[in-house]
C-alpha cells in the first residue's frame, strides 16, 4: 500500500496516459475499423482487395514492430515530427482497426439476408443499405466481440511503454529509479487494470441488454 | 460475385463501379508511391544502410533471432495449449472448489496485460531472490495468458457439442473423466481448430513482446542492428526485414491452418458442428 501512496503521483499520471491512449485509439480504430468493413463488402473489387490485404497483412504483424516502426523509424523519414504518444495512437489505431473490421464484418454476416434485400427492394442503393439498414443492427450484434476487441486493446496500451510513451506500463521503471520494489508496484498496476476490464465487461453487460436485438 | 448488400450491377453501375475501382487503385498507388519517395528520399534504399544485412554474421545473428522466436513460441504454444485443456476441465468440473478457482484464474490472467504479466516475472521475481531469465519470463507469461484464453476456447466448444454426445458416453457407463478426454475434447478440438490456430498466430505474435524484456528475439536484434551508428543508423532497413519475418511466419502458420481446416472437414462424420463465435484474443 505503501508503495501505492508514497508515489500516487507516477500511478495517477501513468493511468492517465494509458487511459488517453485507449480513449483515443479507441475511436480512431473503431472509425477506421468500420470504413475497412465496409470496403470488405463493397461492390467494387479494387476496394475489396484493397481491405482485405490491409487487414490481412497488419493483422500478421506484431503489434510492437508496428510502433517500434512508429516511435523509431517513422522519425527518420523527415516528415512531419510527432511525438511519442501520437506515434503510438496512430500505431494502436491502425492494429487494433484490423480487428475492428472482422468484427464489424462477422456482425454484417449475422444481420438476416431479409434485412438487405427488403432494402434493395425499396431501391436503396449500397450506401444507404449499409449504412441504415444493416450496420446499425450490425453493430448490435458485435457488442461482445467488440467489447473484447477494445478490452484488448486497452491492455495493449502497455506495449506503448516500451516505446517511450509514459503509460502504466512505464510506472516499473519510473518506481525502480525512486528505489521502490519493483513487484509490489507491477501487482498494483495489474490489480488497477483488472478493474478497468472489470468495468468495461459491465459496460458491455450492460449495452447487450440495453441494445438486445429482438427477432 | 453476388452479395444480398447489394443488385447485380447494370451496366451504369458497371461503369461506375469501374471508375471507382480506378479511383481506389490510384488513391493506393499515391499513398504507396508518397512511402516508397519518402523512404527513397530519406536515403532508406541506400546501400550503405543495407550493407550490414550482407554480412555472414549478422546474417546468422538474424537466423538466430528467429530461432529464439520460434523456440519460445513453441514452448509457450505447447504449455498454453496443456494448461488450457487443464483449466477447461477444471471449470466444467462438478466440485465447486476446482471450478471457481479455475474460473478467477482464466478471469485473472486474461484481464492482466501480458506485457505487465512479463514484466512481473522479468523484474518482479528477482526481487523476491529468484532468478529468472528472459527467455522464462517471455514463456511464463505467454503460458498464463494464452492458457487462460485457450481454456475459454476448449470450453467454448465443449459446451457447444450436442448433448446428446455426453449423454451417450454416460449411458454406456464411461466416468465423467473419460466422457470429457475421449469423447467431448476430440471434437471440441476438432470444431475449435481455427480458433485455436489463430490463438497460436497470436502466441507467435506476442513474442515480440520479448523485445521489451529483452529477450534476444527478432526485434530485438533488429534494434541492436538498426542502432549501429558507422552503418547508417538503418532502423528501418532493419524494421522492414523483420516485418517480412513476422509476416512471412504467421502467414505459414495460417496456411497450415487453413489446409488442417480442410482436410479435418474432408473425412467422413467429421466436423459437422460449426465453430462456435468465439474470436481469438488480441
Amino acid at each position: 500500500m505503501d508503495t501505492l501512496l508514497n508515489n500516487s503521483d507516477l500511478f495517477l499520471t501513468g493511468f492517465k496516459n494509458t487511459l488517453i491512449l485507449f480513449f483515443f485509439s479507441a475511436i480512431f480504430a473503431l472509425i477506421l475499423g468500420t470504413v475497412v468493413a465496409t470496403l470488405r463488402v463493397s461492390p467494387v473489387p479494387a476496394m475489396r482487395a484493397t481491405a482485405t490485404l490491409y487487414v490481412n497483412v497488419v493483422r500478421n504483424t506484431p503489434l510492437t514492430l508496428i510502433l517500434f516502426f512508429f516511435a523509431l523509424g517513422y522519425p527518420k523519414l523527415g516528415l512531419v515530427p510527432i511525438d511519442f504518444t501520437t506515434a503510438a495512437i496512430i500505431g494502436l489505431s491502425l492494429y487494433t482497426a484490423t480487428y475492428v473490421a472482422e468484427a464489424v464484418r462477422s456482425g454484417i454476416n449475422t444481420v438476416p439476408v431479409g434485412q438487405a434485400e427488403a432494402a434493395r427492394a425499396i431501391g436503396l442503393p449500397f450506401t444507404q443499405t449499409l449504412t441504415l439498414v444493416i450496420l446499425p443492427q450490425a453493430f448490435r450484434a458485435v457488442i461482445p466481440p467488440m467489447f473484447s476487441v477494445f478490452i484488448a486493446l486497452l491492455k495493449n496500451t502497455t506495449v506503448a511503454a516500451g516505446f517511450s510513451v509514459f503509460e502504466a506500463g512505464a510506472i516499473r521503471a519510473n518506481l525502480s529509479e525512486r528505489g521502490e520494489p519493483a513487484l509490489t508496484g507491477l501487482l498494483w498496476v495489474a490489480l488497477v487494470f483488472v478493474i478497468f476490464v472489470f468495468v468495461l465487461s459491465a459496460l458491455q453487460r450492460k449495452l447487450e441488454q440495453k441494445w438486445k436485438v429482438s427477432r | 460475385m453476388s452479395s444480398v448488400l447489394f443488385d447485380a450491377p447494370g451496366p451504369k453501375a458497371r461503369t461506375r463501379y469501374r471508375i471507382l475501382g480506378v479511383f481506389t487503385a490510384l488513391v493506393i498507388l499515391l499513398i504507396v508511391g508518397f512511402i516508397i519517395l519518402r523512404f527513397a528520399q530519406s536515403g532508406q534504399f541506400e546501400a550503405k544502410k543495407w550493407q550490414l544485412f550482407t554480412f555472414p554474421l549478422v546474417q546468422q545473428t538474424i537466423v538466430q533471432s528467429v530461432g529464439a522466436t520460434l523456440a519460445a513460441f513453441a514452448t509457450a504454444a505447447v504449455f498454453s495449449l496443456i494448461l488450457g485443456v487443464l483449466l477447461a476441465f477444471g471449470r466444467l468440473s462438478d466440485r465447486r472448489w476446482v471450478s471457481l478457482p479455475c474460473y478467477g484464474f482464466t478471469e485473472l490472467f486474461r484481464a492482466v496485460p501480458l506485457l505487465v504479466l512479463m514484466m512481473i516475472f522479468y523484474y518482479g521475481l528477482p526481487t523476491l531472490g529468484v532468478a529468472i531469465t528472459p527467455f522464462t519470463a517471455v514463456v511464463a507469461g505467454l503460458v498464463l495468458y494464452n492458457g487462460s484464453v485457450l481454456a475459454e476456447i476448449f470450453r467454448a466448444g465443449i459446451e457447444s457439442l450436442p448433448r446428446g454426445q455426453s449423454e451417450a458416453g454416460y449411458a454406456i457407463g464411461l466416468p465423467k473423466s473419460a466422457v470429457m478426454t475421449s469423447i467431448l475434447l476430440p471434437q471440441a478440438v476438432r470444431s475449435m481448430l481455427p480458433v485455436i490456430i489463430s490463438q497460436l498466430v497470436v502466441i507467435l505474435k506476442d513474442t515480440a513482446l520479448g523485445f521489451i524484456v529483452t529477450y534476444n528475439e527478432i526485434l530485438f536484434q533488429a534494434k541492436f542492428f538498426g542502432s549501429q551508428i558507422q552503418y547508417a543508423s538503418p532502423i528501418i532497413p532493419a524494421a522492414m526485414v523483420a516485418a517480412v519475418l513476422y509476416v512471412g511466419m504467421c502467414l505459414i502458420l495460417a496456411a497450415i491452418a487453413k489446409w488442417l481446416e480442410r482436410r479435418l472437414s474432408r473425412k467422413p462424420g467429421a466436423a459437422i458442428i460449426p465453430a462456435a463465435a468465439v474470436p481469438a484474443e488480441v
